[in-house]
C-alpha cells in the first residue's frame, strides 16, 4: 500500500540578476508532480534544465517565486521557523552530487554523522552505537572511516557516508541530486542498491535527480524529463522511452548511444 | 593489409616514487579500413598507449621495449623532429582529450589553420583557404566557422573543427582520445557522424577511438580492445565483445553499463568489486586476479598470454588458455 507523500503544484523560480539592468531568468516554470510513499521518481535533464533548483525548493533551501509544496498533506511552502524546518528536514533529506562539498575538509567525517542527532527527537539514543550500525548498513567498516578526514576517504566511501546519514535519520523522502555522478561504475551500483534497500525496509521515497537517462530508466517508477525549466515529458520509464511525445525527448532518444541497438546510417 | 602494428610495447613512467608500468607488453595490429575502439577504466593506460603508438614519448614516459610500425615504417626509432616533419599530421593524427581547448582563442579558425600548416609544406594562403573550404564542405561543416573565433563556436562544433583540421593532410590513421566525453548527447552524435564521414569518404583509412564509453564504441567501432592495468586483456569484433565476452573483466565492464534499454533492466547492473590496482606495484600473475571471482592458483603467479580463442577473439585469461592445468 502506498499513499501520497509529496505534492508539488506549479512550482516556479525566477532569479533576478544584474544591478543596473535587471534581467529575469526563469529557472523553473510551473513544475507539478506527486511522489507516493516507497516510489522512485526521477527528474532527468541536461545542465541548466532546472532540476537542481527544483530539488533545492523541495528541500526548503530556497524559496519558490510561486507555487506550492505539500508534504504529508500539509502546506510547507511558507515554512520558515527554525523549529518547523528542523522537523521538516528530519523527514525530507538531501544527498548531493559532490560528497566533498558536504564535508568540512578541516573536520573529521564523524561530524557529519553526529550532526544528524540535532534532527532526531529522541535524545536518549546511544549515539556511538547508532552511528556504527548505520555505517555497517551501508557496507563501511566503522574502524576504517571514523576519525578520518574527508580527503583520506575515497569518493565512494564519502558518498556512502552520506547515505549512512539517511539510515540514521530514516527520512520519509530522500532528494538525491546526482548522487552517483562522481563515482565510478562499480560503486554506482552499490549506492543505488542502498537507496533501494531503504525503500524496501522503510518505504522511503526517493526523488532521483540525474542527467543520465540510462540510470533514471533503470531505477525509477516514474520519470520526468525537464528541459529549460519545464517538465516536457512524464510517465513510466518504458512509456517515456517507447512513446516519447515531446520533441526534446524524441531527439534525446534518437541521440543517446545504446548498447544493444545501432544507430541508423552508422 | 596491416596499417599499424605494435609488438610487445612497454612504456613506463619513471617517477621519483618508482616506475609506473602504464603500458606493459602490448601486442596489437590494426588492419586498413578498420575502426578500433580501446576501452577501459580511467588509469588503465589507454592514453599512454596512444601516445606511445604515435611516438609522442616525453619524459618521465620512456619506451622501454617494443617496436611500432606504421605502414611499414618503424616510428619507434624516429626522433621528434623527424616525426613532426614526416609523420604527425601526414601519416597519423591525434585528436587529444583536451581538443576542446586546442584552438587558439585569439585567432580565427582559418588563421590557426595557416599557422598549423606552415610546419609541413609550402602552401600558399589561397591554397590553404581552398583546401580548408573543400574539407569543411566534405564534412558538412559550415564554412562560415572558418572566419570565427573559437569562443563563437559551440563545444560540439569546436570539436568537429579540430577533427577537420587534424585530418587536412589526409593521414592514413586518426587517433581520437575521448572526443565526446565533455559533450551532451546531441553534439556527441554529430561529432561521431563527422568521424564516420572522414572514414567513409576515404580521407582517413583507419581509426583508433579511445573511450570509457562502450555504448559509443558500439555505434562506431568494428573491433574493440579492452585494457586493464596496462595490459590488453581482450580484443575482438564489437559484436563478440557485446554478446560473447570472454575475459571476466570484459564481462564485468559490459554488465556495469546502464543504457535506457529493456535488455539492461533484465540483466540488472552488476559491479566489479574492488578497485583497479596501483601501477607502481601491480599484482603478480594476472593483474585482474585481485578482483576476479574465477581466480585460480595459476592466476596468482603466471601471467596469461593473449591467445586466440574461437575465431577472431584474442583473450588473456587462464580460463581460456590451453595450459590451464599448469
Amino acid at each position: 500500500m502506498s499513499w501520497l507523500l509529496l505534492s508539488v503544484d506549479n512550482l516556479t523560480k525566477i532569479f533576478t540578476v544584474g544591478l543596473l539592468r535587471k534581467k529575469e531568468i526563469v529557472a523553473v516554470r510551473d513544475v507539478s508532480f506527486q511522489v507516493d510513499s516507497g516510489k522512485f521518481v526521477s527528474l532527468v535533464g541536461e545542465s541548466g534544465s532546472g532540476k537542481t533548483t527544483t530539488a533545492k525548493m523541495i528541500l526548503k533551501l530556497i524559496q519558490p517565486t510561486s507555487g506550492k509544496i505539500f508534504f504529508e498533506g500539509k502546506d510547507v511552502t511558507m515554512l520558515n521557523k527554525y523549529q518547523d524546518l528542523k522537523e521538516y528536514w528530519s523527514k525530507v533529506h538531501g544527498i548531493f552530487q559532490d560528497p566533498y562539498a558536504s564535508f568540512n575538509p578541516l573536520q573529521k567525517v564523524d561530524r557529519v554523522l553526529y550532526q544528524v542527532f540535532g534532527l532526531i527527537k529522541d535524545q536518549n539514543v546511544d549515539r556511538d552505537k547508532t552511528v556504527r550500525e548505520a555505517l555497517k548498513e551501508v557496507g563501511l567498516n566503522p574502524e576504517e572511516v571514523l576519525g578520518k578526514y574527508p580527503h583520506e576517504l575515497s569518493g565512494g566511501q564519502r558518498q556512502r557516508i552520506m547515505v549512512a546519514r539517511c539510515y540514521l535519520i530514516k527520512p520519509k523522502l530522500i532528494v538525491a541530486d546526482e548522487p552517483v555522478s562522481m563515482i565510478d561504475a562499480s560503486t554506482r551500483e552499490g549506492v543505488i542498491q542502498l537507496l533501494s534497500n531503504l525503500r524496501d525496509e522503510y518505504k522511503t521515497s526517493v526523488i532521483f535527480i540525474t542527467h543520465d537517462l540510462g540510470l533514471a530508466y533503470y531505477v525509477s517508477d516514474e520519470m520526468l524529463i525537464m528541459y529549460k525549466g519545464q517538465v516536457v515529458e512524464r510517465g513510466s520509464p518504458d512509456e517515456v522511452m517507447d512513446h516519447p511525445s515531446s520533441e526534446y525527448t524524441k531527439r534525446l532518444k534518437a541521440d543517446i548511444p545504446l548498447l544493444y541497438r545501432k544507430w541508423e546510417g552508422f | 593489409m596491416i596499417l599499424l602494428s605494435a609488438e610487445n610495447v612497454r612504456a613506463y613512467y619513471f617517477l621519483p616514487q618508482g616506475v609506473v608500468k602504464a603500458v606493459d607488453g602490448i601486442n596489437l595490429s590494426l588492419e586498413k579500413g578498420i575502426t578500433l575502439g580501446l576501452a577501459g577504466e580511467s588509469g588503465c593506460g589507454k592514453s599512454t598507449l596512444v601516445n606511445t603508438l604515435l611516438g609522442s614519448i616525453k619524459p618521465p614516459l620512456r619506451l622501454v621495449e617494443g617496436k611500432i610500425l606504421l605502414d611499414g615504417k618503424e616510428i619507434s626509432k624516429m626522433n621528434i623532429s623527424k616525426l613532426k616533419k614526416d609523420v604527425w599530421g601526414v601519416e597519423v593524427s591525434l585528436v587529444p582529450q583536451s581538443a576542446l581547448n586546442a584552438l587558439m582563442p585569439t585567432k580565427k579558425v582559418i588563421d590557426f589553420i595557416k599557422d598549423a600548416l606552415v610546419q609541413h609544406k609550402k602552401f600558399s594562403d589561397s591554397e590553404i583557404l581552398s583546401l580548408a573550404k573543400k574539407r569543411f564542405e566534405e564534412l558538412n561543416l559550415d564554412v562560415k566557422a572558418l572566419y570565427m573565433f573559437p569562443h563563437e563556436l559551440s563545444g560540439g562544433m569546436r570539436q568537429r573543427v579540430v577533427i577537420a583540421i587534424s585530418t587536412l593532410l589526409n593521414p592514413k590513421l586518426l587517433i581520437v582520445d575521448e572526443p565526446t566525453s565533455a559533450l551532451d548527447v546531441s553534439s556527441q552524435k554529430q561529432v561521431l557522424r563527422t568521424l564516420l564521414d572522414l572514414k567513409k569518404s576515404g580521407i582517413i583509412q583507419s581509426m583508433i577511438f579511445v573511450t570509457h564509453d562502450i555504448a559509443v564504441l558500439r555505434q562506431i567501432a568494428d573491433k574493440i580492445g579492452i585494457m586493464y592495468a596496462g595490459k590488453l586483456v581482450e580484443l575482438s569484433s564489437t559484436d563478440n565483445i557485446l554478446y560473447n565476452p570472454k575475459h571476466p573483466y570484459t564481462v564485468g565492464l559490459i554488465n556495469a553499463i546502464v543504457t535506457p534499454e529493456p535488455e539492461v533492466k533484465r540483466r540488472k547492473i552488476m559491479s566489479i568489486p574492488g578497485q583497479p590496482p596501483n601501477l607502481l606495484n601491480p599484482p603478480s600473475g594476472c593483474r585482474f586476479h585481485t578482483r576476479c571471482k574465477f581466480a585460480m592458483d595459476i592466476c596468482l603467479h603466471k601471467e596469461p598470454p593473449l591467445l586466440e580463442v574461437e575465431g577472431d577473439t584474442l583473450v588473456a585469461c587462464h580460463l581460456f588458455s590451453s595450459s590451464k592445468g599448469g
